[in-house]
């Protein structure tokens, strides 16, 4: 009971908006790797770093325009093409050659990829030092929302979510290129017997799932300390999320996320030596009860 | 408009057409009679470029397209309706049609509503998911969706395949109006007595062979025609 107590209710409502915009980048960075699943069939490893790269990047251009307010957004419209740019050249160079092959090729494939982006990057950037962005001016300080306070920088990320999420329906709803890259995940070769020319509908897939993985990392980039590793840690969450949402479902990325996210942020409240165990915890439950996920797989 | 020339075409080791030769002229209608087996939609995979040939060559329009993809054929303006329907299953009636929209200076009759015309049913079908549909209405929307690229030139596999009987006069009706809008047809078929009223001349394939060829006429009169497929 001692335990229940002590959690105040602006306790819970704080973690419950950390928890949220935890869960947004999750959904930008997952969103992206469910499109690149459900489209090309990829199960793309390598996804965490170009999220890695993503906020190095950020990190980079936002020192290079002198760390102010104007840098940041600078970093944060320029970074995603950036990652954009570099999985173009992947994809035209690497992964258009290797659709057609089993999934445990590409996850070698892929796998591989990852080591080699990483050392890369530990090239570029180099290991050791301490790397941060601070968040605009704007954006500093805290507000507060039903007597919690909540740093200004979450509610921006609460809002950047759902809009990544309307951006990416009318895409694939409401576009001719998204229609055809929904009939690609299905049928790719009759999509060819139409007269599409699917090799370019598959790369701009990629380039896509990609850039959000970019955009991700560049969101995530003021909240935490940009630094090697960054790749390992959210990909193991990334593949978790789309499996519980359901492989391929953009709405599953986005309630998986939320799943992902706030157990997080609720397990640091309720039990914090062992926060970690509770979204792994979740995921367990929920394959227990759906183990294709909560949401349509497309696979 | 096409010219195969003694194609052979395998599928990974398996050797399934065997020098298959046929023409096809501008305006005709031209069918490919044979057994379940026979090579049929292997041929016309071959024409598309699906399945594309290792020995031979085929010419459309006077240019070789031997081992072109399909979508290169498709903007050449050949259509093609597979046997197995392929509609797009997540996809609406109306997006299946849009997807396959191609239009050119010369060839531009068809879109969304002309399809709608030709099919009146899919038309009340617009926003239901192409899965959704039964067997018939999804063999009217591979058609409209063949359409929707403006071909010149058809290829059609099986199209009474799975069929009612009202159905498949009324996809007589369908071909006919085809022809008259000046569409050239490849039609693969089991049908004898369908195929022979629509068509201007055919080919006979047996075990990836052309048995015999010539007009509708001449087929129906040749013994050996009557026996294999059956005219009583
Ligand atoms: N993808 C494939 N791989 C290997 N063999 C195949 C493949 N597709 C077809 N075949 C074989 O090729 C031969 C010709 O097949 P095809 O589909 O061209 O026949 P068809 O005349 O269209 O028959 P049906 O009337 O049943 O449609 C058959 O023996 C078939 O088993
Ligand atoms: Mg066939």
């Amino acid at each position: 009971m001692e335990l229940s107590q002590s959690i105040s209710f602006a306790a819970l409502g704080g973690h419950f908006f950390v928890g949220l915009s935890r869960a947004m980048i999750l959904f930008v960075v997952t969103s992206g790797l469910s499109l690149v699943l459900g489209v090309l069939r990829v199960p793309n490893i390598a996804h965490g770093s170009l999220y890695m790269i993503g906020a190095f990047a950020a990190y980079t251009i936002s020192r290079l325009f002198g760390g102010g307010s104007t840098a940041f957004w600078l970093a944060l419209v320029i970074s995603p093409f950036v990652v954009a740019a570099v999985s173009l050249v992947a994809e035209r160079l690497l992964f258009q050659h290797l659709y057609q092959r089993e999934h445990l090729m590409l996850l070698l494939f892929t796998f591989a990829l990852m080591l080699i982006l990483g050392d890369l990057v530990k090239l570029v950037w180099g290991a050791g030092e301490y790397r941060s962005i601070v968040p605009p001016q704007l954006l500093k300080g805290s507000a507060s929302i039903f007597g919690s306070s909540i740093p200004r920088y979450n509610l921006f990320l609460i809002i950047i979510g759902p809009l990544v999420a309307v951006g990416l329906w009318l895409f694939t709803n409401r576009t001719k290129m998204g229609k055809i890259a929904r009939a690609a995940a299905v049928d790719r070769e009759m999509v060819g017997a139409v007269g599409i020319n699917v090799s370019w509908v598959f790369a701009f897939a990629f380039v896509l799932g990609c850039f959000l993985a970019g955009l991700g990392g560049a969101l995530v980039a003021p909240t935490i300390s940009v630094s090697l590793g960054m790749d390992h840690d959210i990909i193991i969450e990334a593949f978790l999320i789309v499996t519980i949402g359901g492989l391929g479902n953009m709405w599953g990325a986005m309630v998986g996320s939320l799943i992902f996210g706030l157990t997080q942020s609720f397990g640091v409240l309720f039990w914090p030596q062992f926060a970690i165990v509770f979204p792994y915890t979740a995921v367990v439950i929920v394959l227990l009860w759906r183990p294709m996920g909560m949401l349509k797989s497309v696979w | 408009m096409l010219e195969v020339k003694e194609i052979h075409t395998f599928y990974g080791l398996s050797h399934i057409l065997f020098g298959v030769s046929l023409n096809v002229d501008s305006g005709q209608v031209v069918c490919l009679l044979g057994r379940n087996g026979a090579g049929k939609t292997t041929t016309l995979k071959s024409v598309l470029g699906m399945a594309p040939p290792r020995q031979g060559q085929i010419f459309f329009k006077g240019e070789e397209v031997t081992g072109k993809e399909p979508y290169i054929m498709v903007r050449k303006g050949v259509g093609y309706v597979p046997d197995d329907r392929r509609i797009f299953a997540d996809l609406t009636v109306g997006e299946n049609l849009e997807i396959a929209a191609r239009k050119t200076e010369e060839r531009k009759d068809w879109d969304k509503n002309a399809v709608y015309e030709l099919f009146p049913r899919l038309r009340e079908m617009d926003s239901r998911k192409g899965g959704f549909l039964s067997g018939g209405e999804q063999k009217m929307l591979a058609i409209g969706r063949a359409l929707m690229g403006n071909p010149e030139f058809l290829l059609l596999d099986e199209p009474t395949e799975g069929l009612a009987p009202v159905l498949v006069r009324v996809l007589r009706g369908t071909i006919e109006r085809l022809k008259g809008f000046g569409l050239t047809v490849l039609l693969a078929e089991q049908n004898v007595k369908f195929t022979l009223r629509l068509s201007d001349y055919g080919y006979i394939i047996e075990k990836g062979q052309i048995a015999y060829k010539g007009t509708v006429k001449e087929l129906t009169e040749n013994e050996e025609v009557r026996k294999t497929c059956g005219i009583q």
